[in-house]
């Protein structure tokens, strides 16, 4: 296809240019603008009418003047090149190498948009994914070819939870070939700099690819960041046989670019402002999480989003609970108290929990542990709030149990250190031990015969 | 009138093109779009202007390529091999596509809707000779275990039968020959219907039994009818698809259609293999030998997720015509809401509440119109019933959105699902407070006259007491349950036992996942005889203690396992309880 070449841009409006007298242009096509100091920037087709095209401006329209720009149409979708060497590298947003080191020399090109997955062709996701923290592994199981998110909100230790998780997880199996796909949009450079020297602290940089951009990088390039990673991973899960475990961060981030593209073209808002595709949008992106059928590999996502305001009915942890299976909440009052990981565990949810535990994958009583851990907890939280109220000493005896059970299980089975890979017996153990302090009568979730064999006698 | 039978891309912008040069077209005539011929649907004409709504992802589509018009509105394929099959929102059949295509659907993507190379067997009910009217029964194809397929003379086909006979073949194998006054006209086995347009019926009823699904919550409290019309809204993780799959695997419907309409692709996958495993309760079939899926999850195109509510629709109402029952399950409606906000902002419409179009209320109203309790096409007068039951995704669970709001103006069966009580892991999570069946009525008699005269009693009484525990839980809230006076306690118990031992069911366990309606009598009136034995026996001074921790409760918390054919269990368990109270007062 012969390339076109423009120097007709019209008018600029936030992100967007629109160029006019243009033919043959196609929706959804590549450009490069050349400005006249040389410097070139990228962008995409968004909307052609007759022989006007809106382009969207990957780097922001910035120091762009209508009269200084050569816009050339590529006469393809944004692709990406991939090759099995790109594991170990770090790029920019755009899927430039920004680690020094040699560019990839592609094995194929794909298109970033990706196909939707046919329902009929996936394979249920079933395999439990060890990650070493408590939390998860036991009361909110992770497996593979699942999109479980983490809520945060602002100032929380999300960003050393999703090192952690990216460190220590693992499966169960072993000979598996395992990779982390790692990309963020809009965090710091000092988060982003956290991340990339905990990656070659320990090692895992070897297996991992990482996408950044940075809070300070065009806005608008976040839209391109999270379905380049995903075509890494798709290209790693299904060509090269590879487990990847793709960790996006902060969601919030890109749903706010989406937001301004939206509102310099125009559009009717849905909630806040944010577009009423937005739900849709997500889900392309969440989607392309999952297992196929026939093939070895599995991907499987851990967005993270800060919560504005912590609200979880904000339109963005909203529309992305939908789609995603569970969510992993942060709670800032474990956080006041200084308990790492701040995992408020009520609220958690793994959707995807009873596919992945019990005998072949887990232990056989860990779904039994996990429903009494559970009911356990919540009692001693009621029982802690109506000791506020009504003092004490309103409390029976056995509520006041189940206050020393909900402390002690804040203490010693949400909390743990920021290096500590708790093995699923590990964190059963420790789930025993606290179930020790309440009589056996009070353990009605246990079946009778575990109890036997797990309930702690020595004390 | 000049017609054009091929026109050309003006516009793009995501799903939506602006064609030119199709005159000619209607409304809702499917097209094919560009070199990659992509699948769309005219949504409005503005002079020469066709604003085309694309099922595809339409990148690499730009002005000048050819839009080709192909003279149908949007239609389904109705015959043999429906059942069982898998299809996205506009009947392609997904396995078909993944065997011929690859794991991921690829633009462009063709396959018959209906497998030609399946081979049915055709037996003749009409006889040669036989004046025969739309609706009219040709023949039966066992399509299924489960499930005979009806042959209908198709609609707008009216003469006397000319050759008809038993016959092998495929859905296009002639089945018969109708001599109408425009001359002989052969049938097939396959007939095409526009999904927009609902099919006719002869007449339309109020509906009169329930439709039962083993669910105690719903049947007991808030039930269905066959014909009905029922909503789940709920805010995410208070089980919504939970409670649809179960339905889907345990109504006492004949025919079952299920719609993922841009939902989780997994969650599909679930139903994919769990239906062909489990049975079902009445006929021990795999629950697949009744099912038609529709799939089309959220990551497939959007217009397309709009389309799909309709083609499952239109699938619904073939069989209701054939004479069956069918329920629908739409997971989930506020998703196709989306959908047409998403086309209606791209059409730059004036929007209503929220984005949403202004016309959202009249669509939703005229979907579950479709449902009914009806007397088919046809001279036999056969009795066919739809059932719909949409389930609803308010953002942040607010039920005061368009959406859920609109839905209420129409649907007669509310089931609010609550995300407190999924907390505290209570499932089904359904706020028996909040929600309502304007069917109670009709269930009543039919469950006084079916099942047992005490029925209605039994439920009013139960309900009462839930009602009142509500009330005393905001004291109790403030001055301890200690401070209540014992007759209050007592409620305060039977209430719990309602709560826990009949309410809360679970939906993965083997043999509560499904309770029959005399087995839900039972273990309700049962909990209730209770309430009636220890409230005299506190009046006359047994201590409340005593009562409250009467033995025989441990086993009425276990009674929900009693096995189906095993109720006389619930006698013995009711003497239990009198026996145990009278012991107290000796």
């Amino acid at each position: 296809m012969v390339t076109k070449e423009y120097r007709t841009v019209k008018e600029i409006i936030g992100p967007l240019m629109l160029i006019e007298g243009v033919e043959g242009i196609t929706y959804g096509e590549l450009t490069d603008i050349r400005l006249d100091d040389g410097t070139m920037r990228r962008g995409r087709v968004l909307e052609v009418h007759k022989d006007k095209a809106v382009v969207q401006v990957f780097e922001g329209t910035s120091g762009l003047a209508p009269q200084g720009v050569t816009v050339k149409f590529l006469g393809k979708g944004v692709e990406l090149g991939v090759s099995g060497d790109i594991l170990g590298r770090v790029f920019d947003g755009f899927g430039r190498p920004i680690d020094d080191g040699p560019p990839i020399i592609p094995e194929k090109w794909l298109n970033i948009n990706g196909n939707p997955m046919n329902p009929y062709s996936r394979d249920y996701p079933n395999e439990f994914i060890q990650t070493g923290i408590s939390t998860i592994d036991l009361l909110n199981p992770l497996v593979r070819g699942q999109k479980l998110p983490f809520f945060s909100g602002s100032g929380l230790p999300h960003s050393r939870m999703a090192a952690q998780v990216a460190r220590q997880a693992r499966v169960l199996k072993t000979g598996e070939k395992f990779a982390v796909i790692f990309a963020t949009m809009g965090i710091t450079f000092e988060e982003a700099e956290f991340f990339i020297n905990d990656f070659r602290r320990t090692g895992a940089l070897e297996r991992a690819v990482l996408f950044i951009n940075l809070a300070d990088d065009p806005a608008i390039e976040r839209i391109a960041v999270p379905r380049m990673a995903l075509t890494v991973a798709e290209f790693l899960a299904y060509e090269k046989d590879m487990h990847v475990l793709v960790i996006l961060t902060d969601l919030t981030n890109y749903c706010e670019a989406l937001r301004e593209i939206s509102a310099a073209r125009k559009e009717v808002p849905g909630r806040r402002g944010y577009p009423g595709y937005l739900y849709t949008d997500l889900s392309t992106i969440y989607e392309r999480a999952g297992r196929i059928k026939g093939k070895m590999g599995s991907i499987t996502q851990l967005p993270v989003l800060t919560m504005p305001e912590d609200d979880k009915t904000h339109p963005i942890p909203d529309l992305t609970g939908y789609i995603t299976e569970g969510q992993i909440i942060l709670s800032r009052s474990l956080h006041a108290q200084g308990i790492y990981p701040p995992v408020d565990v009520l609220p958690s949810l793994s959707r995807l929990k009873d596919k992945g535990i019990g005998v072949g994958k887990t232990r056989e009583d860990h779904a039994n542990v996990m429903n009494q851990l559970y009911a356990a907890y919540a009692r001693g939280k009621n029982a802690k709030e109506l000791a506020v109220v009504l003092g004490e000493s309103a409390l029976s005896e056995i509520d006041l149990l189940y206050v020393k059970f909900a402390d002690a299980f804040e203490d010693r089975f949400i909390r743990q250190g920021e290096d500590e890979n708790r093995s699923i017996e590990d964190s059963l153990r420790i789930g025993w031990e606290l179930l020790g302090l309440l009589p056996k009568s009070e353990l009605k979730r246990v079946r009778p015969e575990f109890i036997e064999k797990y309930y702690p006698e020595n004390k | 009138m000049s017609t054009n039978n091929k026109g050309e891309v003006v516009k793009v912008s995501g799903p939506l093109v602006v064609a030119r040069g199709l005159a000619g077209a209607r409304m809702y005539e499917m097209v094919r779009v560009g070199e990659a011929k992509l699948f769309g649907e005219i949504i409005e004409i503005r002079g020469d202007e066709y604003s085309i709504q694309v099922y595809e992802e339409t990148e690499g589509i730009g002005p000048g390529q050819p839009v080709f018009r192909t003279g149908e509105a949007l239609s389904v394929e109705l015959g043999p091999g429906l059942i069982r099959s898998i299809y996205d929102g506009v009947q392609r059949p997904l396995d078909k596509i993944a065997a011929q295509y690859g794991e991921y659907i690829v633009r462009g993507a063709e396959s018959p809707s209906l497998d030609r190379s399946m081979i049915w067997k055709f037996e003749p009910v009409a006889k040669i000779g036989d004046h025969v009217t739309a609706g009219d029964i040709l023949g039966t194809v066992r399509e299924t275990k489960l499930v005979v397929h009806k042959i209908l003379v198709p609609n707008g086909v009216e003469g006397t039968v000319k050759k008809i006979s038993s016959v092998e073949g495929n859905v296009d194998t002639v089945i018969a020959v109708i001599e109408t006054d425009k001359g002989p006209r052969e049938l097939t086995m396959v007939q095409r219907w526009p999904v927009r347009q609902p099919r006719p019926v002869a007449k339309k009823l109020p509906p009169l039994e329930p439709l039962t699904t083993g669910q105690r919550v719903l049947d007991m409290f808030f039930p269905m009818t066959k014909g009905g019309t029922a909503c789940v809204p709920g805010p995410f993780g208070s089980g919504k698809t939970v409670v649809q799959h179960q339905l889907a695997k345990w109504a006492n419907a004949n025919i079952v259609v299920y719609v993922g309409c841009g939902e989780r692709g997994n969650e599909m996958t679930d139903v994919l293999m769990e239906f062909p495993e489990l049975k079902d309760p009445e006929s021990g079939e795999p629950l697949m030998e009744r099912t038609v899926l529709i799939a089309n999850t959220s990551n497939m195109p959007v217009a397309a997720r709009e389309a799909s509510v309709f083609t499952g629709i239109t699938i619904a109402e073939y069989f209701r015509d054939m004479g069956y029952s069918v329920a629908l399950m739409a997971d989930s409606t506020s998703r196709w809401a989306e959908a047409m906000r998403e086309m209606s902002g791209r059409l730059e419409e004036m929007p209503g509440e929220e984005g949403y179009p202004a016309y959202l209320g009249t669509r939703i109203a005229s979907f579950y119109e479709r449902s009914g309790n009806v007397i088919c096409m046809g001279s036999d007068k056969r009795n066919g019933t739809l059932s719909l039951i949409g389930a609803v995704s308010p953002p942040g669970g607010d039920f005061s959105e368009p959406v859920v709001q609109a839905t209420l103006r129409v649907v007669k069966v509310f089931w609010g699902l609550d995300d407190k009580l999924a907390f505290a892991r209570h499932f089904p999570a359904i706020n028996w407070l909040t929600s309502y069946s304007l069917y109670q009525e009709v269930v009543d008699k039919y469950a006084n006259d079916h099942y047992n005269p005490k029925w209605s009693e039994v439920r009013r009484r139960a309900m009462a007491i839930l009602q009142r525990e509500a009330e005393l839980e905001e004291l109790v809230r403030l001055v301890g349950m200690d401070a209540l006076p014992a007759d209050d306690r007592l409620l305060m118990q039977a209430a719990k036992m309602i709560r826990e031992d009949f309410l809360h069911q679970n939906a993965f366990d083997e043999l509560d996942t499904y309770t029959s309606m005399v087995k839900q009598f039972h273990l309700l009136s049962t909990i209730l005889h209770y309430y009636d034995e220890v409230r005299p026996a506190l009046q006359k001074g047994v201590p409340l203690s005593k009562l409250l921790t009467l033995p025989v409760l441990e086993e009425i918390s276990k009674a929900k396992l009693i096995p189906e054919n095993k109720l006389e269990q619930f006698d013995e368990l009711r003497n239990k309880v009198s026996e145990q109270v009278k012991a107290l007062l000796a």
